[in-house]
């Protein structure tokens, strides 16, 4: 396959930072996170979450789609729209079979499985929606970008859990490369913010319980951090190959040099203590764009704000890029997307290659002294940046790393 | 109209999002934007709403709101 760069030409973005690019771009570089409490939640020990504000699906989406498609496909449509127009390109007017749709998804329809669930319950199967099968398999998403945006080739969902957004955007790079597609539509979506849900991620220990001080509750890196919190978001980046968007005169955002997927091949939850399969992600995203590992300036983390991720992927961006390497974790302010994270992340990683400004890591009053990293804190720090990595590391041991460059 | 009518055209415009000028004893689920999933969906809706089952076999002869309207009376429902 060509190793020609592959140029992400258009972003979309839902998430708990704001409802557009802009938006949630200025939300991250304020550094505050929105996280509150979630009267879905009520009664669940972890009862916080951020959400997508002034999300109205009626509003964006009409009636129709309000009721036959679930939150995480809602978000993903809005997202998706943003994308093509920034990219400017007329789905009416593309070839459409040769345009892919690849969007990474960790739970489905987790809402409507819930709600058809208890209907069951309390009224017998014979009250289930017809709706629920539709609503709730994660690859609905995928179809529905293809019906709306006549996107009729190669479609498919990536499921890593945490990396599945990054996955997607390094499978999409492939069918570029490969020479399948033209476009890719690719990203990733969740909303899976449900009693269920957060009940089972709280069962494991895996989110924070500060859940009197939402606002600082994400805390990456920081020593006092317990746990992630919960988010719903949906980003989308349009990519072509570089010759395509430069021939079309397309604004390139960034480029797309490298991706590199790795298993831990350890433990079902826990990362790897010595980080290999992370470390392994990121060599090979490093080889896979001719860069070698001083050129990064920058590394958007994973940082999750739990205890184990945060300190085990320090310390191997410490091995794999050095102390000088800035680091920065916009879950901090957005929350874990899960499935949406890897792709919210290397829009994000984009901004700070276009504006040359790194968002601050939220709440970071006490760095981990086990954290031997440069992390940005505070305030939004300004660094001219060629190249970024972005981190995205999966419950499964799935670890997916991206590497983009300037355009 | 009936009052049967009425409330069917009351599900259709709060459950479905059926512009009510959409809405008429003509109108065909088709006319309506609604298809096959719906229609089930809506004998679910009927059957809480008025109390009477629509068989998957009745309502795959189900056109017209008319029809819909006249089968849900023709079985007892009473708004």
């Amino acid at each position: 396959m060509s190793r020609e760069p592959v140029a992400v030409t258009g972003l979309g973005l839902v998430t708990p930072a704001g409802l557009g690019v802009e938006a949630s771009w200025r939300g991250v570089l304020s550094g505050r996170s929105p996280a509150a409490k979630d009267p879905n939640l009520a009664g669940v020990a972890v009862d916080i979450s951020c959400k997508v504000p002034e999300f109205d699906a009626t509003e964006q989406l009409g009636r129709k789609a309000a009721r036959r498609l679930d939150r995480f496909v809602q978000l993903a449509v809005v997202a998706a729209r943003e994308a093509i127009a920034d990219a400017g390109l007329d789905p009416d007017g593309w070839d459409g079979p040769r345009v892919g749709v690849v969007i990474g998804c960790g739970m489905g329809g987790a809402a409507t499985w819930e709600e058809q669930h208890r209907r069951m319950l309390e009224h017998g199967p014979e009250r289930v929606s017809a709706m629920l099968i539709p609503m709730l398999v994660p690859n609905m998403v995928a179809g529905q970008l293809a019906m709306e945006f006549h996107a009729t080739g190669p479609n498919l969902v990536t499921a890593t859990a945490c990396a599945s957004g990054a996955t997607a955007i390094g499978v999409a790079r492939d069918l570029l490369r490969s020479g399948a597609c033209d476009v890719v539509v690719a990203g990733g979506t969740e909303a899976g913010l449900t009693p269920l849900s957060i009940a089972g991620f709280a069962q494991m220990g895996a989110l924070s319980v500060r859940v009197d001080d939402p606002t600082g509750a994400s805390r990456p890196f920081d020593v006092a951090r317990d746990g992630f919190v919960a988010a719903e978001a949906a980003g989308i980046l349009v990519l072509e190959r570089g010759a395509d968007a430069a021939a079309r005169g397309a604004r390139v955002r960034a480029n797309l040099a490298g991706y590199g997927a790795s298993a831990d091949g350890y433990h079902i939850t826990a990362p790897d203590p010595d980080g290999g399969g992370a470390e392994r992600a990121m060599r090979a995203a490093l080889a896979d764009g001719d860069l070698s590992a001083g050129e990064v300036g920058h590394v958007n983390a994973h940082g999750t704000s739990t205890p184990l991720n945060d300190r085990s992927e320090a310390q191997t961006i410490r091995r794999v890029l050095g102390a000088d390497v800035s680091v920065t974790s916009t879950k901090g302010v957005t929350g874990h997307s899960l499935g949406a994270a890897g792709a919210i992340e290397a829009a994000f990683s984009a901004l700070t290659l276009e504006h040359g400004v790194v968002p601050p890591t939220a709440n970071l009053e006490s760095q981990d002294p086990e954290i031997e990293v440069d992390i940005v804190a505070k305030a939004p720090r300004e660094q001219a940046v060629d190249v970024v990595m972005s981190n995205s590391f999966g419950f499964g041991g799935q670890n997916a790393v991206l590497v983009l460059t300037k355009a | 109209m009936s009052a049967v009518y009425d409330k069917v055209a009351d599900i259709l415009a709060e459950k479905f999002g059926v512009p009510t000028d959409d809405i008429s004893p003509e109108a065909t689920f088709e006319d309506m934007d609604l298809d096959s999933l719906d229609l089930v969906e809506f004998a679910l809706a009927a059957e809480e709403e008025l109390g009477v089952r629509i068989s998957d076999e009745e309502a795959e002869d189900l056109k017209t709101l008319n029809d819909t309207v006249s089968l849900l009376e023709s079985k007892g429902a009473k708004a």
